[in-house]
């Protein structure tokens, strides 16, 4: 895509020199530096825990380098607290939203630095201020929303008009696509693109390849806290930037053995759910899964997956339709009874759903099991045994940290609780596995090491759904791809066949022949 | 008729009796469960503030003086719960309960020291109260004498909900003490101070618990004794998470509840039913209404947990 | 990266940092510390208002210890103190916070009262019976308020208070109703029978020499080994901790976590419940009119804290209030307010809420001391 670059090469904006920052004696930046000029947009690059986040934080103000200066607009600065970035111009807009949902979108942006009129608080004056900047970047939000009846999109929006309500000249965004549809990216892109055009600098943390491409004019590749390099985004590609990034040449496509899918191991049928306001959020929902293939059900986030996963594994109820497990219809049956009967899932938060941390390694790996022999009889817990199999599992599938079992999970890395989660799942080895954004957080080396077991479900000839919002993940994993938009399968494609831009398409509801409500 | 009207009269003061202490208290409740602290302490704030208010009536004659004093240690007992909630991040409740035997120990201790080993202050006299609004301007026994003519403490009540209501809803710091309870790592990237607004909440918290406990030695039984709180805290609490966290439902929960001290007072007198079954119908009636109206309070999102600042 | 034989390679050194480390992050330690404080504070208070609180410390230990029948009393104390402290801590272990224990307590005792009264029953029958009531009434009280929670969204918190006043007003009711009120006048019931007390033989008690020893502290002791073992070796327990620790993934895990709150909650009362029928049928064999709450179930949740939800902790804490209270009661022999007893546990329970601050901090030097 063609785009004016709007860098003023005379002013720089931002200048990080020689950082260094230090928990205790853990290096997460080792002299990095960083140049950037007004009206540039930067893209700052790295896997997780390279340390690109960290930068960022130390240029908000919350964090203090070690070592090294920072210069904003030639002035040197010591920034101490977010309040000095932004009376400096440095706005944040955070990849987890900082928004109360009670409260109105205006309410939200003036938040902290609330207009008054005498004592009170001049609600009309905010709106007014809050309509003209969203129209001058071509924002389009309703001043008097609240926070928890609007789309991701548009809270995003919210977190930029925030920044910018508080003189932001300089914007950092963190991972900014990570909920987007590939419609709202582009509006966000051309949203980056009205900021620079009015001077504005734009700063973006973020792994995602193909965003870099699209909007940015310089990246900052880092590594493991080092500074690699930084390039001229139009001269480098895709597989470059990734290279940089990690290390070594990537592999981004998974080995499959062809195989001739089975019997269906789940049929839903007609699927209709509300959610806790009685809002419908599956409007008859149709899939199928059978042995021996991975099917991705690719979607943006907001569209019924979440539900529709809940509803499969007993944590949510179904208003009407069916879903049939190996012939019996289990339509709102119990956690526990879809368990007994062949369906086990990766959850899409570990930490929340699929882990006691508390617990020891080895009693989160009965977490299903501990009522059954070997793990207890009539009642009582037989621990022998139960440590007896955590032994086995940690060796087996190299979860590091957990000192045989006995380490409570949530001493353990993300990669590592991960793959207690995959272990346990693995060993339960049930007919279909639920995989919900299973490398969500993780690192190259986890990623691989989950995406290896899935496909060895899938070969063992195991039912295997995939819900992700990585849309590469589903591409390169996949059988056959079912796309979920607005609580309804919209379109199905086999995994060949799969193409960004109209896969894209489907999840934003566009380009098939279902009517629309 | 005449005898209909008599009662409602005597109802209606009774109930005016009874309500103020858990207003103020349910009042200062509000703040700090909308600030996302829980304080469960708002008891034995209310006892030592009853005491205070007794004590210092009693040496300086001073009635508002008194009341104002209540207010004071209730406030401070409130500091200390927000040190060990919001500064150290003790478990709020674990720290309200450790405040309610803290307090009243505080004060019949202190009790016994000035006043000769008893546990009770010496009884004070209608100088020493706090004045009523309205006193001899209707016949004593008449309607108009039992509704209107009560204490200026108690129409003060009524009025610090229209303050309290104005405090949340219209200015800047209300906007902030709502978000802090909701999202305080939301609040603190924009530039408020968690802390300090939660800190002023809790002891402000305390301050109109102690008002609450100070209303009753100063209006209503003109003494402390260890038994003039007697779970009025409590209901205060229960008022507040029945009136679903706001100031204009904590007053109509706390209406209800005094009107049924109204009701004991009244069908008291004439032994029909036992006082003791009276007693229970405000605690029955509010399970009741509860189940009936489905009251799934929304709690402020953040309540009762301690915020980590990260650096 | 960690070697799996670590034990092989660490130096004495190595070893006597770890268990200093070790003993730092134990909450017994805090405990003390905050026990320590406690007294601390009450002293100053004590020699503010003119004692000394060398000397009411003085009396303080010597009323428990000095002779076997003041020890027995501190135990007779302790007794219903463990059975709150239990329910309180069993019902933290799950996550919510039973401040309802207060009026489990008065059912209990009621509901042992009217058996005790009402009934005429041959003696272990009798006190069979009576502990069935409490154990049903406690569970029955509780059970109301997880329903309350689970089925109508309400706020336990509040249930528990309202259910605590509501149980004070009926006891009070009870008390005076014809057939269970004391014949003649007086504010309290009939004794119950004799069938019905847990009094050790009068032999026993003539060695103890204290006419009030009950073989309640057995019953005690009991039930907080079975709830050790129901929370450390049953798939109950791990159920009850698994919701305790974290609903969602118990749920997630097949775990149905309403009906592990009913069960949890139901014990939880029943435990409560089962200290107020102890502390009738061991000690007071008669409830009276009541201006205000006794308070032994808060009083349960200061040895629930103490104990850090522990239940062998339980009995220890229990016994520690026990003697506390005892003692307390004959300062005013000296003159010296027994008021001072809840400060003193006011702000020990003070001090341990905040006390993870200090563990988190003192274990972050360490870490940072050791270059981790």
């Amino acid at each position: 895509m063609e785009k004016t670059s709007h860098i003023d090469p005379n002013v720089v904006a931002v200048q990080m020199t020689d950082i260094v920052k230090k928990f205790g004696n853990f290096v997460a930046n080792d002299h990095i530096s960083l140049t950037v000029h007004k009206g540039e947009v930067h893209a700052i690059l790295g896997e997780n825990g390279a340390g690109k986040s960290t930068l960022m934080n130390i240029l908000y103000g919350l964090y203090k380098p070690t070592s090294g200066s920072i210069s904003i607009f030639g002035s040197p600065v010591h920034i101490e607290s977010p309040r000095q970035a932004i009376e400096l111009g440095i706005g944040m807009v955070h990849q987890h939203f900082m928004l109360v949902e009670p409260f109105t979108v205006t309410e939200n942006i003036i938040l902290g630095m609330e207009p008054t009129n005498g004592i009170t608080v001049d609600i009309k004056k905010a709106r007014r201020q809050v309509l003209e900047l969203s129209e001058r970047y071509g924002m389009h939000v309703d001043p008097d929303a609240k926070i928890e009846d609007i789309s991701v999109g548009m809270q995003q929006r919210v977190e930029i008009l925030k920044v910018l309500y508080r003189g932001a000249n300089i914007l950092i965004l963190d991972e900014p696509t990570s909920s987007l549809t590939p419609q709202e990216i582009e509006e966000l892109i051309d949203i980056i693109h009205n900021l620079t055009a009015d001077g504005k600098t734009v700063l973006l943390i973020t792994h995602k390849l193909k965003e870099i491409k699209a909007a940015a004019d310089k990246c900052t590749i880092i590594r493991q806290g080092k500074y690699i390099d930084t390039v001229d985004v139009q001269a480098v590609s895709e597989h470059e930037l990734a290279s940089m990034m990690v290390g070594r040449d990537v592999q981004f496509k998974v080995d499959k053995k062809p195989i001739e899918p089975g019997e269906v191991i789940i049929d839903v049928q007609d699927l209709h759910a509300r959610d806790y306001r009685g809002v419908e959020v599956l409007k008859g929902l149709n899939l199928k899964v059978r042995r021996g293939e991975i099917v991705g059900l690719a979607g943006v986030d907001g569209n019924g997956q979440t539900e529709l996963v809940e509803i499969l594994t007993g944590l949510r109820k179904g208003e009407s339709g069916k879903v049939i497990i190996e012939g019996k219809d289990l339509l709102n049956a119990d956690a526990h009874k879809l368990f007994d009967n062949g369906v086990s899932s990766i959850p899409a938060d570990r930490q929340k759903h699929g882990l006691v941390l508390d617990y020891s390694v080895a009693y989160n790996l009965v977490l299903q099991n501990y009522e059954r022999p070997p793990f207890s009889k009539h009642g009582i817990l037989k621990k022998d045994a139960i440590f007896q199999h955590a032994a086995e599992l940690v060796d087996k599938f190299d979860i590091r940290g957990a000192d045989g079992g006995i380490k409570e999970a949530g001493k353990l890395s993300g990669g590592n609780q991960q793959k207690i989660i995959i272990a346990r799942e693995v060993t339960n080895d049930k007919d279909l596995l639920i995989a919900v954004n299973p490398t969500r957080g993780l690192d190259v080396g986890a990623i691989e090491f989950v995406h290896r077991y899935i496909v060895e479900q899938r070969n063992k000839n195991k039912a295997v759904l995939l819900v992700s919002f990585e849309l590469d993940e589903i591409m390169s994993l996949s059988d056959r791809i079912e796309v979920i938009h607005n609580g309804r399968i919209v379109g199905s494609v086999t995994g060949e066949q799969a193409d960004e831009k109209v896969l894209g398409l489907m999840m934003a509801g566009g380009g098939n022949h279902e009517t629309q409500e | 008729m005449q005898e209909l009207i008599k009662n409602l009269g005597l109802i209606i003061n009774a109930t005016l009796i009874a309500t103020p202490p858990l207003l103020y208290a349910a009042l200062g409740s509000t703040f700090s469960e909308r600030s996302g602290v829980v304080n469960i302490g708002i008891e034995g704030m209310m006892t030592i503030g009853a005491f205070v208010g007794a004590a210092v009536a009693h040496f300086t004659s001073n009635a508002w003086l008194a009341f104002l004093c209540g207010g004071l240690v209730g406030a401070l007992f409130g500091l200390i719960h927000a040190i060990a909630c919001v500064s150290f991040g003790a478990d709020q409740t674990i720290s309200g309960t450790a405040i309610n035997f803290l307090a009243p120990g505080v004060a019949i201790f202190v009790c016994k020291a000035l006043f000769d080993q008893s546990s009770d202050t010496p009884p004070l006299d209608t100088a020493q109260k706090l004045p009523k609004l309205f006193n001899g301007v209707f016949k004593v026994g008449s309607f108009g004498n039992n509704v209107f003519n009560t204490y200026v403490a108690t129409y003060l009540a009524f009025v610090a909900v229209a303050i309290v209501w104005f405090i949340i809803y219209r200015t800047r710091f209300g906007m902030h003490l709502r978000a802090v309870g909701e999202h305080p790592k939301a609040c603190e990237t924009q530039g408020i101070n968690v802390i300090r607004t939660r800190y002023i909440a809790v002891i402000a918290s305390g301050f109109l618990a102690g008002l609450g406990g100070a209303y009753v030695t100063l209006c209503t039984v003109s003494q402390f004794r260890p038994s003039v709180i007697v779970g009025q805290g409590f209901i205060a609490i229960a008022a507040v998470i029945f009136g679903k966290f706001t100031p204009q439902g904590a007053m109509r929960a706390c209406l209800l509840f005094g009107l049924c001290n109204g009701l004991k007072v009244l069908l008291g007198s004439s032994n029909i039913i036992s006082p003791n079954l009276i007693s229970m119908i405000p605690y029955v009636v509010t399970i009741i209404t509860l189940v009936l109206f489905v009251g799934k309070s929304r709690v402020p999102a953040a309540s009762g947990k301690p915020y980590v600042k990260q650096k | 990266m960690k070697h799996k034989n670590n034990q092989n390679n660490e130096t004495t050194q190595n070893i006597v940092k770890n268990s200093t480390n070790n003993l730092l992050q134990q909450n017994a330690l805090y405990t003390i510390i905050a026990i320590f404080f406690g007294f601390v504070v009450g002293g100053i208070f004590l020699w503010s208002a003119g004692f000394s609180p060398f000397e009411a410390y003085m009396k303080l230990f010597s009323s428990v210890f000095s002779r076997p029948k003041y020890l027995i009393w501190s135990v007779i104390y302790a007794t219903p103190l463990i059975f709150t402290g239990l329910s309180v801590a069993f019902s933290y272990k799950m996550g919510v916070f039973n401040i309802g224990a207060e009026g489990q307590f008065v059912v209990g005792s009621l509901a042992a009262l009217c058996v005790g009264i009402l009934v005429d029953l041959p003696p272990l029958l009798h006190v069979t019976l009576c502990i069935l009531a409490a154990f049903a009434a406690g569970m029955i009280w509780s059970f109301l308020v997880a329903v309350l929670r689970v089925r109508f969204g309400i706020n336990e918190v509040l249930s528990f208070i309202m259910f605590n006043w509501i149980a004070f007003y009926l006891s009070n009711y009870i008390v005076n109703t014809e057939s269970i009120h004391k014949a003649g006048g007086g504010e309290a019931s009939k004794d119950i029978r004799e069938s019905a007390r847990i009094l050790l033989p009068q032999s026993v008690q003539n060695i103890l020499k204290n006419d009030k020893a009950n073989y309640g502290i057995f019953l005690a002791i009991i039930a907080a080994v079975a709830i050790w073992f129901i929370l450390t070796k049953t798939t109950l327990g791990y159920r009850v901790l698994a919701v305790g620790l974290n609903p969602h993934a118990a749920r997630y895990g097949g775990i149905n976590s309403n009906r592990t709150m009913y069960i949890a909650m139901s014990l939880s009362g029943a435990l409560a419940a089962l200290g107020g029928a102890v502390q009738l049928m061991g000690n007071s064999m008669r409830i009276s009119q009541f201006a205000g709450q006794e308070g032994y179930g808060f009083q349960g949740i200061t040895v629930a804290l103490i104990a850090s939800s522990h239940p062998i902790g339980c009995i220890f804490a229990g016994l520690f209030y026990g003697a506390m209270k005892y003692g307390g009661s004959k300062l005013n022999l000296i003159d010296a307010p027994t008021e001072v007893i809840d400060i003193i546990m006011g702000t020990i329970v003070l001090f341990i809420a905040i006390s993870h601050v200090f563990r988190y901090l003192i274990t972050k030097r360490l870490q940072k001391k050791e270059g981790k």
